[in-house]
């Protein structure tokens, strides 16, 4: 064990760790191991998603149908493109360009922002054309009702359950603009935009999921 | 165990390569979405979306730079995905009584 300048200098090493490295390495593993347990969780509905499916493959279909592939295809590029302006920030973080990290962060929660409201858009076709399931849940066609409403259930509850951590990501960033603002972060020490930088990559990946396994399906 | 690596920074290029590539293979699963497959369908969508997600884990998660810790919390996932698919799909698409209505 050789004495590193940083481990004697640095303020923001904490004491039981060797380095700065070290310390980051630890924080990004434990990031990704939390993201197992969120793989995990998402990973119940969506086999939720495949067992029913696969089932009864005729009203899962009827009901992608309702879905509005314009919208799911509109939010998939601007979540697409939230993730492109996160790998932005954290580049400004790692090159310690603080005004360019604000930046990137406000436009990522902008993106963000506008991710849900297209989502509320579309949940309100819904609520309007009465697909949420519940008493009030209508469908005239060839399909079972009861089984395109299964469809709607998991429907509502992944985008419901994504949409839930795509605000939660708002609400993160908007906790780092502070700590930017208030020069926390430097070159050395940019930990928490790497890690919320990770979340929002994996929030970005459920939707890549999400959109054909809901949109897409039986378009042909 | 010697972490004198300084952190890899990722040149801005390949972050504007990955998200072309993420939009065209957008384009391309809507694409291909409207093409009639037969069984196939739902299967080139999810490989899509697998090679989309491998660009985002490899380079904007930055994966690919990490530790082989990391890569392997990575696999793990994946393994435990499997696990997960596999045995709740290896029993419903064995059961003769049910009446599996492939198209």
């Amino acid at each position: 064990m050789s004495l590193g300048h940083s481990a004697a200098s640095s303020p923001y090493l904490a004491h039981h760790f060797e380095d700065l490295e070290q310390q980051k390495t630890s924080a990004v593993l434990g990031m990704w191991l939390f993201l197992v347990t969120e793989i995990m969780f998402f990973g119940g509905l969506f086999a939720a998603y495949a067992v029913y499916r696969t089932l009864y493959p005729g009203p899962f279909h009827a009901g992608s149908h309702l879905l509005d592939v314009r919208l799911g295809g509109l939010n998939t590029g601007i979540l697409i493109f939230s993730s492109f302006t996160m790998a932005l920030a954290v580049h400004s973080a790692q090159l310690g360009k603080r005004r360019l990290l604000i930046l990137f962060l406000t436009l990522t929660m902008t993106l963000g922002c506008a991710f849900f409201v297209v989502k509320g858009i579309e949940w309100h076709h819904k609520y309007v054309e009465h697909h949420i399931p519940g008493p009030n849940f209508h469908f005239d066609g060839m399909q079972d009702p009861k089984l395109v409403q299964l469809f709607f259930v998991l429907y509502f509850s992944m985008t419901g359950l994504h949409a839930l951590h795509v605000l939660l990501g708002i609400g993160a960033m908007l906790w780092l603009v502070v700590l930017a603002m208030r020069k926390k972060f430097s070159k050395e020490w940019y930990t928490p935009v790497e890690l919320v930088g990770l979340y929002w990559h994996f929030v970005d990946i459920v939707w890549i999921y999400l959109f054909p396994l809901l949109y897409l399906l039986g378009r042909h | 165990m010697n972490h004198v690596m300084p952190d890899h920074v990722v040149p801005l290029r390949v972050y504007l390569l990955v998200f072309i590539a993420l939009i065209i293979l957008t384009a391309i699963t809507v694409q291909v979405a409207y093409i009639d497959l037969g069984l196939l369908n739902t299967p080139i969508a999810i490989i899509i979306a697998s090679i989309k997600a491998s660009l985002v884990v490899l380079y904007f998660m930055h994966v690919r730079y990490s530790e082989k810790l990391i890569l392997l919390v990575v696999f793990v996932s994946i393994f435990t995905l499997i696990l997960l698919f596999g045995f709740a799909l290896s029993d419903y698409l064995t059961r003769y009584w049910i009446m599996l209505p492939i198209r």
